[in-house]
């Protein structure tokens, strides 16, 4: 057995669980998968190529510890994009057997399957192997002002806080948890077709915002959304709820935010 | 650009609207053929003709005509839009449709009021 995925974090000694007879409990009861990771570098190569690891886990193994088993003891050239390994960071956004998630959030016992394949995002440049660039999603973020605007602010003398019931903070409260991890870009059918696109996660943002009664920006994001390859792109699928990590649910909030711009909601 | 002569958000409300109007009207246009005359032989020349010729079904006609038209093709320009975009590419589907939308229309105006003021004979 490897180090890495097989044991969980400061169990990779006999000493370590107590005794040598828990050890090799706990190290005989581990399985093994086959781990594929897609290989390519644009500047290089032609097409990816799929490299396959023997990995062995157990129920609590994620993918992102079967990624970094397979490139510290295996290949260290695998391009892997990571930092918090607790789904806050939102950093290691990839299709796992082909569905988008975050590696660190995907055990590998949940995925029931003896092959795992992990390929780099849908919908997004790929820089290499697994890693995505997130330019555009970025600029998109931005472009929809993801920030409180109004004329007065909390820190301006004579000003108090901006007080807000529950029911306030309730409509904009799930939005306000999205770690811009791309999961509902890569799954996004119009993302694929729709190179100027918002997207969903750029729309679930400019929800939250307008949403929130603290905000007086309102029109200003209507604007900047009302337009062919802005809100009018989504056709509903709902893959970008789907696959959200963090229970955001950006197809409903492009739903209500549509209500403004056909006037049922203000 | 359409959108820049009109806000997205009310080409998206004509769009629906034609769409809900133009159901009503179907159903009224297959009411009428269902309770006037013979079902069966509703595709006839004498027949077609002679509904052109009542007046407030030329009108069912005509707003059908238009409410399709105008759903139909804006929703061929999104489809467009979405399979391709670019400044050039998205000022041409978008007057492409827009003229086609016209250019039918016309067309089937054209006919509904020759049909209903007697200039077309068997």
């Amino acid at each position: 057995m490897t180090k890495g995925g097989a044991l969980p974090k400061g169990f990779e000694s006999p000493s370590d669980l107590g005794s040598q007879e828990k050890y090799e409990e706990v190290k005989s009861s581990s399985k093994t998968i086959t781990l594929k990771i897609s290989k390519f570098n644009p500047d290089k190569d032609h097409a990816p190529t799929f490299l396959e690891f023997p990995v062995s886990y157990e129920k609590w193994t994620t993918v992102l510890d079967a990624i970094l088993e397979a490139k510290n003891y295996h290949d260290h050239s695998i391009g892997v994009r990571y930092s918090c390994r607790q789904a806050m960071c939102g950093s290691c956004g990839m299709n796992i057997n082909g569905k988008p998630r975050l590696a660190c959030f995907t055990k590998i016992s949940e995925l029931d399957s003896d092959v795992v394949t992990v390929e780099p995002m849908n919908n997004f440049p790929l820089i290499r192997d697994l890693v995505v660039g997130f330019e555009r999603m970025f600029s998109t973020h931005k472009r929809i002002k993801p920030y409180i605007i109004r004329e007065d602010s909390e820190i301006s003398s004579g000003t108090k806080e901006f007080l807000q019931t529950p029911e306030d903070v309730e409509k904009y409260i799930q939005f306000s948890s999205c770690i811009k991890c791309g999961l509902c870009n890569s799954a996004c059918p119009t993302m694929a077709a729709d190179s100027t696109f918002i997207g969903p996660q750029g729309l679930a943002q400019a929800y939250r915002y307008i949403a929130d009664n603290r905000d007086q920006g309102k029109d200003e994001r209507l604007k900047i959304i009302d337009e062919r390859h802005g809100i009018w792109g989504c056709h509903f699928a709902g893959s970008c709820s789907q696959v959200c990590p963090k229970g955001v649910d950006p197809a409903m909030g492009i739903q209500l935010l549509r209500g403004y711009l056909l006037g049922y909601r203000k | 650009m359409m959108s820049s002569i009109m806000r997205e958000s009310h080409i998206m409300k004509i769009h629906y609207l034609t769409a809900l109007v133009a159901v009503g009207f179907v159903i009224i246009h297959i009411m009428i053929r269902f309770t006037h005359g013979s079902f069966a032989n509703s595709l006839e020349f004498e027949s077609v003709i002679a509904n052109y010729k009542s007046i407030p079904y030329a009108v069912v006609l005509e707003a059908m005509l238009i409410l399709i038209s105008v759903h139909g093709f804006n929703g061929l320009r999104i489809i467009l839009l979405e399979l391709k975009q670019g400044n050039a590419y998205e000022r041409a589907v978008t007057y492409g449709c827009l003229a086609a939308m016209i250019a039918l229309i016309a067309y089937g105006s054209r006919t509904i009021i020759m049909a209903s003021m007697g200039m077309v004979e068997a």
